[in-house]
């Protein structure tokens, strides 16, 4: 089976002012989502206590409530948690009562209420360590971009590297504005989804540069746009199978692995749809833009070799 | 073109052969186990105790899949998880509070699979259900308490070289001496900067001002958190956590994981006991055999406390408590000089010191006990007679059987209490339901996930597909195999990261595939596509590894729980996806194709 017989090359370098332009749009939403609504941050990040319960039958919040005020918690949030029988109880930091010993109050108060209360999960971050967790996660952000960067410089060129750097931050913004728009919860297996998201995702505008580089030996008459057009087309079809592929695995984790797997696969699933386009769509514009040439990418030694080998 | 040598095909055999032994322990997976091990670190557990334990189980009809010794102590296998809880409230009954009964979960793989190391992954809190605690020691109460034991010192040595001062105080962690006369503070300045080198002389305004020195302060910080991850080892010790973490994070952090607790407040509360030393008077008055022998009936005179030593011997000892094992600075094992056996040598601070100079001086003749509080009982080590007056702080207890008891004596009067106080700043608890219900989460969604590319793989590449797909199986065989054998910890998100390395590693299956394509059609013979198409790949393959990789290992350096368990996964799986994807496949490829004279068509779709 085939699905891409693609005979001419598709000139997709002549939609870079349309592709960057919806790039752009997403990515002003997405600033101004993040900006105005802010990210729904888990106690990973904000410190705080989490307790999960589960009852045989179908829970009743409401005397879950009653049984969480009744130890002057009235901040708690409760709500169901995945299905009718789990319930979340979120509380937040409270000076004077360490968060270890809120969490026991709290599932001693609904033992009373109702024995047959069975712990799933308890989790508890204070507010210094829900800080680091925060910058620690920044400062990793921080270094693969840098890492990645520096890599693509060394094996490619600054160009590449600052081109696919941006499309792949540009996929970051957009699924940090995806979880600010519907309030999904952010903490640090998401921050994970991300990380690997960026790595995932360079590999995509790495597979293009590849071609691209290959192509400028190859094609030694066209033109630069030409050549890019002829690296998409070529790579179009790894690019949409592999993706599709990894998009099974996901989805695959979006139903089966649970609430805990949920936000993760979520963030995977926005992370691979905007990195097919992004990183294809977006850096090679990019690149483009920044004037990237044959003599940037085929270096002295084998410049010469191509003298040789003329007539 | 299309053939590897030989020893390349045996190399990959050996591997897959390796790989599949070592996976294999999670094929038999772990049954319910009872751990039993001596309940104080001074004893050793006696190789009898294998057989009391199968006598009492065989009494009370309890069905024993396993028995047997190993360095941790006797372990006991079940069939099932309600065999196991039924067991262990057997022998809590019948061996008593010496022994430390717990739960825990063996592997069921055959003994030469155990042998040979090979376990079954290990599993994380979140899979396994238990209880992780993270524990902020107070190194600022650590330096203060350190900086008030100078205050006692001061004065002790002040007042023992006759100087005159006005007065000892300590501000934070400085300590300052007031005097009236500048002469006396030249004194007390020569005779503290001798006696006490770790600290910083300051004067200004008749005052003297001592501050701990950076070398001092680093020195007490880890020796205060040594301290309290030692204490902390023997207190979870008495929880019955068959396989508990105990850890230094960073510079002021412990990690404590119990697997398998779910009763948090006892947890919780044990963590932050106390257990001590005591040095007490044996009341030599009332030894008479008459008065031992109706003590041991429990009729014990006023003020005095019954016990047995260690050999066996009645003693009687005054309830009134002479010194605490906080004024101990430090334990270490050592020798008699004259005798040659083992001791354990305690050096007590100035005030401690003073204290026992002045009860040894005071008892000359009689008889000392030296009891040690372990788990609220106590417990007569040694009862020496005094022979003269002990100053200097420093005092050797014999009376120990070996060198081994010398060592777990030391650390455990060392670990007596904690150093500095310690605060819970984090806590994740997780249900075995809940952690029974992950594992079959994660498996679902890694087993469906696979299924779905396989069959997609396989129409759209056909032969080329199957052959990826079956490079797939290997590089998760692999990849469980290279967990197994690290014992790397597996959690959810590490679940969730071999589902998504596999997802993403197929990727280099696809650009290969892709390329032979490629090379077919632009008319090239089979042979010189597969080869090409394997060869030009590559490149790309590692270019784009690397870059994922470069995020993996950023994710295992600054991440934190579960972002570094995704990690570790994550950054094994593009290694093991590497040797598979490039590899296995080719060499899969070469033994079908690589050895025909003529190839009509590719079945590559």
């Amino acid at each position: 089976m085939e699905i891409f017989k693609i005979k001419k090359d598709i000139p997709f370098m002549s939609y870079g002012r349309l592709t960057t332009a919806i790039s752009l749009i997403t990515f002003l939403f997405a600033v101004f989502f993040l900006a105005t609504k802010g990210l729904n941050l888990g106690v990973d990040f904000t410190g705080g206590t989490v307790v999960e319960v589960s009852y045989p039958q179908s829970a009743d919040l409401v005397k879950v409530r009653r049984a969480v005020d009744s130890i002057g918690l009235n901040e708690a949030t409760v709500q169901n948690f995945g299905s009718s029988h789990d319930v979340m109880i979120r509380l937040p930091l409270k000076k004077g009562v360490t968060s270890a010993q809120l969490s026991e109050q709290v599932l001693s108060a609904l033992k009373t209420e109702d024995s047959t209360v069975e712990m799933r999960r308890v989790e508890t971050v204070g507010a210094q360590v829900g800080q680091e967790l925060y910058e620690n996660g920044a400062l990793a952000l921080l270094l693969v971009s840098i890492g990645i960067m520096a890599y693509l410089a060394l094996r490619f060129e600054w160009r590449f590297a600052v081109a696919a750097i941006i499309a792949n931050m540009h996929d970051v913004i957009i699924i940090l504005g995806f979880f600010a728009f519907f309030q999904w919860e952010f903490n640090l297996t998401v921050l994970a989804a991300i990380l690997a998201v960026l790595g995932y995702s360079v590999n995509e505008s790495v597979v293009v540069f590849d071609r691209v580089r290959e192509n400028f030996r190859k094609m030694r008459k066209s033109t630069v746009v030409s050549v890019i057009d002829n690296a998409i087309t070529r790579t179009m079809s790894r690019t949409v199978i592999t993706h599709f592929c990894t998009q099974l695995m996901v989805l695959s984790m979006l139903l089966f692995g649970g609430e805990t797997l949920h936000n993760f696969s979520l963030a995977l699933t926005i992370g691979i749809l905007f990195g097919i386009y992004s990183s294809v769509l977006v850096a090679c514009p990019i690149a483009l833009y920044l004037g990237v040439s044959r003599e940037n990418l085929i270096t002295g030694a084998e410049k010469k070799e191509t003298v040789d080998e003329m007539p | 073109m299309n053939r590897y040598p030989l020893w390349k095909y045996i190399l990959v055999l050996t591997i897959l052969l390796l790989g599949l032994v070592y996976s294999m322990p999670n094929i038999f997976g772990e049954s319910p186990a009872v751990q039993i091990t001596t309940a104080k670190a001074t004893t050793k557990l006696d190789p009898a105790v294998l057989g009391k334990v199968e006598d009492t189980l065989k009494q009370e009809n309890i069905k024993i899949d396993a028995i047997f010794m190993d360095s941790t102590g006797v372990k006991v296998r079940f069939a099932d998880a309600d065999t196991q809880i039924k067991a262990k409230d057997v022998l809590k009954n019948n061996l008593g509070k010496d022994y430390v009964i717990a739960l825990n979960l063996i592997s069921r793989s055959p003994t030469w699979l155990s042998n040979i190391h090979a376990r079954p992954m290990y599993l994380g809190l979140d899979l396994r259900g238990g209880v992780h605690f993270l524990l902020q020691v107070d190194m600022k109460a650590a330096l203060d308490k350190a900086a008030d034991r100078y205050v006692g010192d001061f004065r002790a040595s002040l007042r023992k070289e006759r100087i005159s001062y006005s007065g000892v105080a300590r501000d934070d962690q400085s300590i300052q001496i007031k005097f009236t006369d500048a002469k006396e503070l030249a004194k007390a300045q020569k005779i503290i900067s001798n006696e006490f080198p770790d600290l910083t002389l300051k004067e200004s305004n008749n005052t003297l001002i001592a501050t701990l020195n950076l070398q001092a302060q680093k020195r007490i910080q880890e020796f205060a958190l040594k301290q309290n991850i030692q204490t902390l080892h023997n207190r979870i010790n008495e929880l019955g956590v068959a396989e508990p973490i105990i850890q230094q994070q960073g510079l002021d952090r412990v990690v404590v994981q119990l697997p398998g607790v779910q009763d948090t407040a006892k947890a919780k509360e044990i963590l932050g006991r106390t257990a001590t030393l005591e040095i007490r008077l044996v009341d030599e008055e009332k030894s008479d055999p008459t008065t031992l022998e109706q003590a041991s009936k429990g009729q014990t005179p006023f003020g005095d406390e019954f016990f047995m030593d260690r050999n066996g011997q009645p003693i009687l000892v005054k309830k009134k408590v002479e010194l605490t094992g906080e004024y101990i600075t430090d334990a270490g094992p050592g020798a008699d000089q004259q005798s040659g056996r083992s001791t354990v040598n305690v050096t007590l601070d100035g005030r401690g010191a003073r204290i026992f100079r002045q009860v040894t001086k005071d008892n000359v003749g009689k008889r000392m006990a030296i009891l040690l509080i372990e788990k609220g009982q106590a417990e007569v080590i040694t009862a020496p007679v005094i022979n003269e007056e002990i100053g200097g702080g420093r005092v050797q207890i014999s009376g120990m059987n070996n060198a081994q008891e010398a060592t777990d004596i030391s650390l455990l009067l060392r670990a007596g209490a904690l150093a500095a106080p310690m605060d819970i700043i984090e806590e994740r608890t997780v249900g075995p339901s809940m952690g029974e219900e992950n594992i079959k989460r994660g498996m679902h969604s890694t087993l469906w996930g696979f299924a779905a590319i396989a069959v997609f793989m396989v129409i759209y590449y056909v032969m080329f597909g199957g052959i990826s797909v079956v490079a797939l199986g290997i590089n998760l065989l692999l990849l469980l195999a290279i967990l197994s054998m690290l014992q790397a910890t597996l959690t959810l998100p590490g679940l969730a990261a071999i589902a998504l390395t596999l997802g993403m590693a197929i990727d280099a299956n696809v650009l290969i595939n892709e390329r032979i394509r490629e090379e077919l059609r632009s008319g090239n013979s089979a042979q010189a596509s597969i080869h090409a198409g394997y060869d030009r790949a590559f490149d790309t393959i590692l270019d784009s590894n690397v870059t994922t990789m470069i995020a993996g290992l950023a994710l295992f350096m600054f991440g934190s729980g579960p972002v570094k368990g995704f990690a570790v996964v994550h950054v094994l799986g593009i290694l093991t996806s590497m040797f598979s994807a490039v590899v296995v496949s080719r060499a899969i490829v070469n033994l079908v194709y690589g050895y025909r004279r003529k190839i009509n068509k590719l079945a590559i779709g």
